[in-house]
């Protein structure tokens, strides 16, 4: 774990208007208010953070990774991507990226893919659409609401031929994604617990969050 | 505080997927063929269950029982067909096309592979296929790509396969949360180095077909719209013919159930939650 990197003069750490740890392999949501800037930050390093977006007044619409690849033209998530809703608006812009680039493809682990990926005796380990579904289930939402996610700090490089996989993760302690948010969206995270492969260095770590307001 | 696992955790973790990895290998994946030939062999009228024909720009959808194939086959020029489905007997069990290609190591669907619900089991096999140039990431075309590409003509007859989607998901007693990631037929998008999609129009030709065997039965929809990346500069999408054949049972060496490690634990998944 690491100091804090600041990415501009009005936002530190004393003026956050919301700092959250989230625990290694735990769920958390929260609400970003349009005009605020949310950091999620990988504090240890090499850990996926499987993220979904809602507008929070209106669950039913929601993070679509096809109409944000489709709209940027590209695979990746990086800085200037803009984070499409399936009603085809912008939810979230990405202002800033220590990383690189974040995938949008691999979608989340869960109990279920965990038997076909590695095999069935993995069944009974912790998986990502667990944390989903409980968390979505406090905003009135269920499974048929986790749709396809973001992976921040997580590396699946798509090869022309389309061979994909998923390949140790690049970020570094301290590494974090900047994203101002275009309306109100309830943010959705599952601090990924997957230790069958090397997305989080067969050590999942705790995570930060961190909102502030618009700058004035 | 965070207290870290010990190295000796770490390393059992590494192990075990070191392990994973040895049985995947060992396994020795069955070599997938070729393309189907073209043009699609006649089905004999008495295997025929239903055949439609989706007009340009239009949406269909159909139950289809375990084993029963949906040929998909561009009999009147090239077009991009969309498709979603849903378990029949419990919808909230849907196309899940980040775990397919994460699953299969590639998003190349082609003849051999297979095609996963959100439930870890198996909802299509890829049976024949000439083409083998599909998109898994871009989904399919909306009001607005549709506003960009043909400027000045998005009346009511350039339809969208997003709203296609949304009036067929409502008209089976489900709405827009219940459409699924959508897989596009007979688009040939690649992914560059940099992550851009690209068009590779030699990837596909103006007869080219597919066939899908259920693997349990479901709801399936289907969009016949240009994808968004197709390059023709004017909205042209041709008819295609949807053909639902009658069920036969898979031999015990079927490719598609036997290939690779994970389809046969897929399948082992499908077993299991029939029993």
């Amino acid at each position: 774990m690491t100091g804090f990197r600041q990415t501009s003069p009005s936002r530190r750490l004393d003026n956050a208007s919301q700092d959250h740890f989230i625990a290694a392999e735990a769920p958390f949501s929260t609400v970003v208010l349009k005009g605020q800037t949310v950091r999620i930050e990988d504090s240890f390093g090499q850990q996926a953070i499987d993220t979904l977006f809602y507008n929070a007044s209106d669950t039913s619409e929601r993070y679509s990774s096809q109409d944000t690849m489709r709209e940027q033209g590209a695979a990746y998530i990086s800085t200037g991507t803009k984070i499409i809703s399936n009603e085809g608006r912008v939810m979230l812009t990405m202002t800033a990226d220590s990383c690189g680039r974040h995938d949008t493809s691999a979608g989340a682990c869960s109990c279920e893919s965990n038997t076909v990926r590695f095999g069935h005796e993995t069944r009974y380990l912790h998986a990502c659409r667990d944390n989903f579904v409980l968390e979505v289930s406090r905003h009135g939402m269920g499974k048929r609401d986790v749709v396809p996610n973001i992976n921040f700090f997580m590396n699946v490089p798509i090869e022309p031929t389309g061979e994909m996989t998923i390949v140790d993760g690049i970020s570094a302690p301290g590494d974090y994604v900047e994203l101002k948010a275009e309306m109100d969206v309830l943010l959705v995270i599952s601090n990924c617990p997957q230790i069958n492969n090397p997305c989080n260095g067969f050590d999942p770590t705790p995570v930060r969050v961190l909102v502030w307001d618009a700058e004035e | 505080m965070h207290i870290r696992r010990s190295p000796e955790e770490i390393e059992a973790n590494r192990a075990r997927y070191d392990e994973h990895q040895k049985k995947g290998l060992e396994f020795a994946p069955k070599a997938l063929p070729g393309k189907s030939g073209r043009p699609a062999p006649a089905v004999d009228a008495d295997r025929v269950l239903h055949r439609e024909v989706i007009p340009g720009g239009w949406y269909w959808s159909t139950r289809v029982r375990r084993n029963e194939v949906l040929r998909v086959s561009l009999d009147e020029g090239f077009s991009t067909v969309t498709v979603v489905a849903w378990n029949a007997d419990e919808p909230s069990e849907r196309l899940n096309l980040p775990d397919t290609v994460k699953v299969q190591w590639t998003t190349g669907l082609g003849k051999g592979r297979v095609i996963l619900s959100d439930m870890g089991k198996v909802m299509f096999s890829f049976v024949e296929d000439s083409c083998g140039a599909h998109d898994c990431l871009m989904g399919g075309s909306t009001a607005s790509s549709n506003t960009r590409k043909y400027a000045g003509a998005n009346g009511a007859e350039i339809r969208n396969t997003r709203d296609n989607l949304v009036k067929m998901t409502t008209k089976l007693g489900l709405d827009k949360r219940d459409i699924p990631a959508a897989l596009a037929l007979f688009a040939p998008v690649r992914v560059d180095s940099d992550g851009s999609f690209q068009w590779k129009p030699d990837l596909v030709a103006d007869d080219d077909y597919v066939e899908l065997r259920a693997e349990m039965d479901m709801v399936v929809g289907f969009s016949n719209c240009p994808h968004p990346l197709d390059p023709n500069p004017v909205y042209a999408p041709n008819p295609v013919t949807v053909t639902r054949i009658r069920a036969t049972e898979p031999a015990a060496d079927d490719l598609c159930r036997t290939a690779t490690a994970e389809a046969v634990r897929g399948f082992e998944n499908n077993t299991l939650a029939d029993a």
